[in-house]
């Protein structure tokens, strides 16, 4: 086996040095009748080539988004990647090292993560961003819990119906055994309503949460839902799982908001099936000490040059172990990578450039579709690159009759949303020529394409 | 500033906001080909102030550089105790790579994806063969994550017998996770302290009608397989509770021992451990979890299922304990161990693990007269020290920082906490007797140094990009953004 290095004569050696007849004697820790006493059944190994051919047959037996005209979203998002990403993280210096627990040998990573940590800052508008969590649906469960315990004995949490489904279930999972008591907020024209979050709103509020832009595509009234939020005493997170919309709209930090978690997969990760993707975490400087996962910190050397350490440990689960603010150990290490390169290539005015562009596409797509026959824009609010559309009839026909003809229409909303059964959700990026979103017209009219 | 300070080629580099420059760009965009259309203004931001602006040729050679100052397994030996940080597979990498999978949405209808269906069925299936349990799910991102949504499913296993049972016992040896996992879930953690390995009798006297679970390392993290644990299995189960093992070490036990065979509940696996998918500087892993048939029921949802001939996303399960991520896991992760299990097949997954135990063992055998083994039992994968029989008041962090002018990556030190000044030491089965003994050498000529000049020691580093930090500083002051002077 081409990993295993070992040859006879060297494990006779070895094994003369320890001082044992055989291998199996080295296992003889343990008992008899804990040992497997016959061969795995698995397949016989595979050559390289062999492994490449089996596994290129399975790939092949899945639609490629550029195969297709796909207008998918919620939540996961078709955006080109630069060759410059894949080719700086294949560096095995990057991907084959571990979390930089010996920072002299480990400033390459460590100052990289700085960096994100900086740029997470700088789109949020917030003060503080950690090393990352695993995805924008876990770190919103982890703010959650971060609301919580900064709450007191604040034990409520108010999630806006308009926060990604997935978002609110995993949120609801970790909160199950916890005696936190999660209420939803009801939507008013495909946004949370104002109304019923005051009515929601009391003195056991730990925390309100929203996306931004919301599941349905539609930018929320963040400082309105924070003024209000803010004088109930409760903390607002806020949820943004297309993180691109930050290049354009005003920063959550900005309008109010005391977390801001979200999804970085938009920012140079292949899509990949759903993961890995990468959650960011920020926080103002309040909430510094109450943050989950790993943190860079910058420093100086004996010699007093600049350099970096992770830092602010003693909230971590290895040296704080059932009071840690999270369980969290391994996150997203080559994913901050991908993104801070992504982001550092795109730029001050290419991330804003590129925000504009999804944001016209969608626009454009958002007013043919509008004149259609049969169809409805949903909702009015101004909205990103994801918009709803109602209907004539059955949305889950509809879909099968344009996969027909070669288009991924969207994402059906009637199994999140009773009120919205025949609600699909569209989404444009810049990956959708003018020539496909025409196409999607034409089919959605019943035109053939 | 140009200095010719650095050590040979090993230069500074600014941070990307100090090298940025107004106007510069890195990126090409496509021509607007629909009209233009802007928000309603009162929504926009201004510009994102102090955002980086530089060319494609800056952010190469910045990374470049940056990745000069790494130290990864494809660099040399990194024996991180507990972490089996062996050997990356590019095949893995280039398999992962392939568009079928990774340009696939997760949106896309379950009938258009079947290859990808495919290959997680198949995995936990594989999975469950190599660990002895009923199913497995792929769902859970991280080791961490595994350990949350069992503890979890333990939790809603016992509920939904009426039991309000609210405590875990955990070994002293543990990893800081399990403990932190256990409050996760709402438990009490009950610490029990170990010999080497835990007692029956240690676990019989805390183990009452109020313990849900036992939360077990096996082998433990002093590389000591649990020699009760059937007996322990048994006194749990026979009072009602449930056993969690922590598969961190699972790399010991590939076709040896299968958890599910000898009363274990429920075990999360590290794919980036074992099943040799990259570390990634801290992640992404994968934490997959199998179970009892007991259990299945509980798993998160959605779980991959057959259906004739056809494979599906299984979201009807009444009794599951949720999702706790978006989607289905770190695909990407799972596509990397699929295709190490294939490269190794049956047979040589088990030559691994009996090859990283024969590499653990020669460690122990070359070192064990110079340095201190608090524990002497027959140890699997990974041999754990003391610091007791340095001399000159050197410590492990001195022998730790010494070993990186060797050339070589530091073990994990400290932990076990049961083991004053811990050096743990795990080599994987990737190395080859002469790495080992290089590495052996450099260990056996610092413990030398520390009696006959332990000023190297003490200075160490001295080869690195940097001496050692001021560590408390950072944590006193911290600085954790760039920002600029204005």
């Amino acid at each position: 086996m081409r990993y295993l290095p070992h040859t006879d004569v060297e494990v006779q050696q070895m094994l003369d040095q320890i001082g044992v007849s055989n291998i199996d004697e080295l296992f003889s820790g343990i008992p008899e009748d804990c040992r497997l006493r016959r061969p795995l059944d698995l397949p016989d190994a595979k050559s390289e080539s062999e492994t490449m051919t089996l596994l290129r047959s399975l790939a092949e037996g899945n639609s490629k988004v550029s195969d297709w005209d796909s207008f998918l979203g919620g939540g996961a998002y078709n955006h080109f990647i630069p060759s410059v990403v894949d080719h700086l993280v294949s560096r095995s210096e990057f991907y084959t090292a571990y979390t930089p627990y010996q920072p002299e040998i480990s400033q390459g990573t460590l100052q990289a993560i700085f960096e994100f940590q900086t740029m997470i800052c700088q789109l949020t508008g917030m003060d503080v961003a950690n090393a990352s969590m695993y995805d924008g649906a876990s770190a919103c469960a982890e703010a959650v819990l971060l609301a919580i315990r900064a709450g007191k004995k604040r034990r409520k949490v108010l999630l806006s119906q308009a926060l990604n489904p997935q978002y609110r279930e995993t949120v609801s999972t970790y909160c199950q055994f916890l005696d936190i008591e999660l209420v939803e907020i009801p939507l008013s024209t495909g946004a949370t309503d104002h109304e019923s979050l005051n009515n929601l709103l009391d003195d056991q509020t730990a925390a309100v949460v929203v996306g931004y832009p919301n599941y349905l595509g539609q930018i929320e009234d963040v400082a309105a839902i924070a003024d209000v939020a803010h004088a109930a005493g409760s903390k607002l997170i806020v949820a943004v799982a297309e993180p691109l919309a930050l290049a354009l709209f005003k920063a959550p930090g900005e309008l109010g908001a005391d977390v801001v978690v979200g999804e970085g997969q938009s920012f140079g990760i292949p899509l990949s099936y759903g993961g890995p993707g990468i959650g960011f975490f920020a926080v103002k400087k309040k909430d510094m000490r109450g943050l989950p996962g790993r943190l860079v910190g910058e420093t100086v050397d004996q010699d007093g040059k600049r350099g970096f350490v992770l830092t602010l440990a003693t909230r971590e689960q290895h040296i704080r172990r059932e009071k840690a603010t999270s369980n969290i150990c391994s996150n997203q290490g080559m994913c901050t990578l991908m993104v801070g390169i992504y982001l550092a290539l795109h730029g001050k005015q290419g991330l804003r450039q590129l925000a504009e562009i999804n944001y016209a596409k969608a626009a454009y797509a958002r007013e043919q579709i509008a004149g259609l026959e049969g169809y409805d824009i949903t909702f009015d609010g101004e909205s990103f690159n994801e918009f709803v559309v109602t209907c004539p009839g059955s949305v889950a026909d509809l879909k099968t009759r344009l996969e027909e003809q070669g288009i991924l229409a969207g994402i059906s909303l009637g199994r999140d949303y009773q009120d919205l059964e025949r609600g699909l959700l569209v989404c444009v990026t810049e990956q959708n020529s003018r020539e496909q979103i025409d196409r999607l017209v034409t089919a959605l009219a019943g035109g053939d394409v | 500033m140009i200095s010719a300070e650095g050590r040979g080629l090993v230069l500074d580099e600014k941070l990307l906001f100090e090298q940025s420059r107004e106007g510069r760009v890195g990126y090409s965009l496509a021509k607007l080909d629909v009209p233009v259309a802007l928000p309603d203004g009162a929504l926009c931001r201004d510009e994102i102030t102090d955002f980086p602006e530089l060319s494609e040729v800056d952010v190469i050679r910045h990374y470049t550089r940056l990745s000069t100052w790494n130290y990864g397994v494809d660099s040399g030996f990194y024996p991180l105790g507990s972490c089996t940080m062996k050997y990356n597979p590019k095949v893995n990498e280039a398999a992962a790579r392939l568009p079928g999978f990774a340009e696939i949405h997760p949106q896309t209808p379950e009938a258009l994806n079947q290859g990808a269906l495919e290959l997680m069925y198949t995995l936990q299936n594989n999975l469950a063969e190599v660990s002895g349990f009923q199913e497995v799910t792929l769902q859970p991102a991280a080791g961490a994550q595994g350990e949350f949504v069992g503890m979890l499913m333990i939790r809603a296993w016992h509920e939904a017998r009426g039991q309000k049972r609210n405590k875990v016992i955990i070994p002293d040896t543990a990893h800081g996770t399990n403990p932190a996992s256990a409050a996760l879930c709402g438990y009490e953690v009950i610490t029990v302290a170990s010999d080497g390995v835990i007692s029956k009798e240690s676990i019989a006297a805390v183990m009452d009608d109020d313990v849900a679970a036992l939360m077990v390392t096996n082998p433990n993290t002093l590389g000591l397989f649990e020699s009760d644990i059937r007996e322990i299995c048994d006194l749990i189960h026979e009072r009602g509770g449930l056993v969690y093992s922590d598969g961190a070490n699972f790399n010991a036990l590939m076709g040896v021992s299968r958890p599910g065979d000898i009363g274990i509940d429920v075990m999360h696996f590290n794919l980036h451990k074992t099943f040799s998918t990259p570390h990634g500087g801290g992640g992404p892993g994968a934490g997959p979890v199998g179970v009892v048939e007991e259990l299945v029921p509980y798993l998160p949802k959605p779980v991959v299922v057959k259906d004739g001939d056809s494979y599906k996303l299984d979201y009807d399960r009444p009794n599951s304990i949720g999702r706790v991520k978006s989607f289905y896991g770190h695909f990407g992760i799972l596509v990397r161990a699929y295709c190490y299990i294939l490269s190794l097949g049956g047979e040589g997954l088990k030559r691994a693990t009996e090859l990283a135990v024969l590499n653990a063992n020669y460690v122990r055998a070359r070192l064990e007269g110079e340095y201190s083994l608090p524990y002497q039992q027959r140890s699997l994968h990974e041999v754990v020290f003391s610091e007791s029989a340095l001399a000159n008041e050197c410590h492990t962090l001195d022998v730790a920082k010494r070993l990186i002018d060797y050339g070589f990556h530091p073990p994990t030190i400290y932990f076990p906490l049961v083991v004053a000044g811990a050096l743990m030491i795990e080599p994987t089965e990737t190395e080859s007797k002469q790495m080992i003994d290089d590495f052996c050498d450099a260990l056996l000529a610092i413990a030398e140094e520390a009696k006959t000049a332990p000023e190297k020691l003490k200075m160490a580093p001295v080869r690195a990009k940097v001496k050692r930090l001021d560590e408390a500083t950072a944590a006193r002051k911290p600085k954790l953004r760039w920002e600029a002077d204005r």
